[in-house]
């Protein structure tokens, strides 16, 4: 079991080293002036005025993961994702996402103790209690339909909650936009998550239930790489994604 | 209790009767929003919005328009064209529908005019605006977008290689064609509508222009200026959007989860208690915003100069901040003075900066418009990107083909239930 996670933290451990190896800088004065330059146009105090700048020392990196991720989705993920869109009943479809969501509300459920957070505690518990029992087995998602809320938390939030910072900005592979806290977080979390897996399904098929987990997850988010029509479109997602978590810490 | 339902009935049945019997002089207008720009930011409430499926078969597609075009580096992804296409099974009319300024074809309001659409009973094929980046790269044959009829041009191509892979593909069986688009897209489907009279590719039988701009330059200079509410400037731009996004951050970090996102703005234009000069600039922003990759693109895809310098060479992995910043700082009438008028200047005989000014417009075919009966047109009192007296060239021009609503904002009421139900009978009385 342990490799796993192991390997995990070397992936991490070796993205950091490749962070080193970002492309050659933009040299403006090698070329004729545009209409609009950055001189003509932006007050001299144009850094005092940006506010919150996203950390992100590997960039370079980042931006060759982004590009990766694009390609998976385009050629694996988005395929596999609408394949089983078009193969699954609605109602099959939902059931499958109650079930691994979950699952995914026991962790929540830790990390909400974790926090000191008892309305969330008994909210997340709750949810698992109702949605195991009257939910046959989380197929259904009765807890909502009973009005207990969906708070969601996991061991990033718990590290930011007792004072961690983000770090650098991390593109995961597949998994997309993190920071060097929250990838790390995710360790603990995918531990709890596949000994859940572990425990609930037979042996032979840990696996498939895991990659049905993740095809299920990426049909309900909306998100295409590069389809957001701005070129800045990498710059956004940093931004919007970074001041997210931190008001997801802060909820 | 009884009682009671009896003399609800009695007055619903009282109020029924007073209702279509002074139907006409009286006839109220339901949209709940009075002001211009809360509109303009808002929309339509769900409990106004019309009844519409949750779920129609709405597909993204992709078309290679200019298969020898060399696509920069940096725009590696937009080679194809993206669109979408929601089929009938069965024999039926096609529509297509032109997103506005700086919008996608799979955008939320052309998302919303594709449901209506669909369950009318229409082919749907939803385009993005010429001004959208992926359209500029991949489908603007000059590369610089905003021209009446280069854009028509443009969409034109762009429908009929669309047409033909529906009828070689999904071997598609449509009964007639149909046109409408909604701000931009309602101006640029005046100038498709015109060209198709001579190319006759579709011989459309309706056309609905929805809030479109009168003239293009009165348009933008009047977006460019609500931008200038920024507090402290346009210097503050970035400050600005942030505080705004954060604001709106707040009550996400409030907001339970009973909030449906339909009514997020509504709930969120209450909570911070919006001014006015604050909306404008917001709506100045935003425009702003989607104008900046919409010129960034253009000036990567023709090397003009305008804010990357000519010859400098991008690819995938660029940080493309610096530009960012300085694109953003730009107003319209930047672009337009000092990139898009140059460029037709050189490109063609395009006149002086007056003509040009003037050509770019609705009233430059108006005598197109004043003479066919199958175009109509629908706007607001108070739509925000028309100058004071505009919004009389409606009248003017299309007479009864003119449904003017009395607010509404830009584009405000479009989702609300009865301009939904207008728009759809336009197409199907």
């Amino acid at each position: 079991m342990m490799t796993k996670y192991s390997k995990a933290a070397l992936l991490i451990a070796v993205f950091s080293m490749a962070a080193c190896s970002s492309g050659p800088e933009l040299q403006m004065q090698d070329y004729p002036e545009p209409v609009f330059s950055a001189e003509r146009v932006l007050p001299a105090d144009a850094e005092a005025r940006t506010a919150s700048a996203v950390y992100d020392p590997w960039s370079g990196m980042n931006r060759r993961i982004y590009n990766f991720n694009y390609h998976f989705d385009r050629y694996l993920f988005l395929p596999a994702a609408r394949g089983y869109q078009n193969v699954t009943p609605d109602f099959a479809e939902e059931g499958v996402s109650n079930f691994f969501d979950n699952l995914r509300d026991v962790n929540t459920f830790l990390n909400s103790v974790l926090q000191l957070s008892g309305t969330k505690s008994a909210q997340s518990l709750g949810r698992v209690a109702v949605n195991t029992t009257v939910g046959i087995l989380g197929l259904f998602d009765a807890a909502t339909y009973f009005g207990i809320p969906r708070p969601e938390e996991d061991f990033g939030q718990t590290l930011g909650y007792w004072g961690t910072g983000p770090g650098p900005y991390l593109m995961l592979p597949v998994i997309g936009p993190s920071s060097l806290r929250d990838g790390i977080g995710l360790i603990p979390d995918t531990m709890v998550n596949s000994y859940l897996k572990d425990e609930i399904f037979h042996e032979d098929w840990v696996l498939a239930a895991s990659l049905l987990d993740a095809v299920s997850v990426r049909s309900r988010v909306t998100f295409r790489y590069y389809e957001t029509g701005s070129a800045f479109e990498y710059d956004t997602v940093r931004w919007l994604w970074s001041t997210k978590r931190e008001l997801d810490i802060a909820k | 209790m009884l009682k009671l339902s009896l003399l609800r009935s009695c007055v619903v049945g009282l109020g029924l009767l007073l209702a279509t019997s002074s139907w006409g002089a009286t006839e109220e207008y339901g949209y709940p929003i009075k002001d211009k720009y809360v509109a303009t930011v808002v929309g339509t409430p769900t409990e106004y919005m019309a009844d519409l499926p949750d779920k129609i078969p709405f597909k993204t597609r992709r078309a290679l328009i200019f298969p020898d075009r060399q696509v920069p580096d940096a725009f590696f992804y937009d080679r194809e064209m993206l669109y979408s296409v929601a089929l009938q099974r069965k024999a039926a009319p096609l529509i297509f529908l032109i997103a506005g300024t700086g919008s996608s074809h799979n955008g939320s309001t052309n998302k919303e005019m594709a449901k209506a659409f669909y369950q009318a009973g229409f082919h749907v094929v939803s385009l993005s605006s010429p001004t959208f980046s992926n359209f500029v790269i991949s489908a603007s044959f000059t590369g610089v977008p905003g021209h009446a009829e280069h854009d028509a041009e443009d969409l034109y191509r762009v429908m009929e290689h669309i047409h033909g892979l529906l009828l070689e593909v999904d071997k598609l069986e449509i009964t007639g064609f149909n046109l409408t688009g909604y701000s931009l897209g309602g101006f640029n489907s005046a100038y498709v509508s015109k060209l198709d009279e001579e190319r006759k590719s579709f011989n459309f039988d309706r056309v609905l222009l929805i809030n479109p701009p009168v003239s293009l330059y009165n348009s933008i200079s009047l977006l460019d200026r609500m931008a200038e509410n920024i507090p402290g400037g346009i210097d503050n731009f970035n400050l600005f959007f942030e505080d705004l996004l954060r604001g709106f951050g707040e009550l996400y970090k409030r907001a339970d989860s009973t909030v449906d996102s339909g009514n997020f703005l509504y709930a969120a234009y209450q909570a911070l208690d919006l001014q006015d000069e604050q909306l404008a600039a917001l709506i100045g922003t935003a425009f702003r915003l989607s104008s900046g990759s919409m010129v960034f693109a253009s000036d990567v895809m023709t090397d003009f100069g305008y804010v990357k310098p000519r010859g400098m060479k991008l690819d995938r992995y660029s940080d493309l901040a610096p530009f960012s910043a300085v694109v953003h700082r730009l107003g319209f009438t930047d672009y337009y003075h000092e990139y898009f008028y140059p460029f037709y200047r050189d490109y063609e005989d395009a006149g002086s900066r007056d003509a040009f000014v003037q050509s770019e417009s609705l009233t430059h075919i108006q005598d197109y418009l004043r003479n066919t009966a199958k175009i109509s047109v629908v706007s607001n009192e108070d739509d925000i990107i028309l100058e004071p007296g505009e919004i009389d060239f409606f009248h003017d021009v299309f007479g009864d083909r003119a449904k003017i609503y009395p607010y509404g904002g830009h584009c405000g009421n479009m989702s609300y239930r009865d301009n939904v139900a207008h728009m759809i009978d336009t197409f199907t009385r």
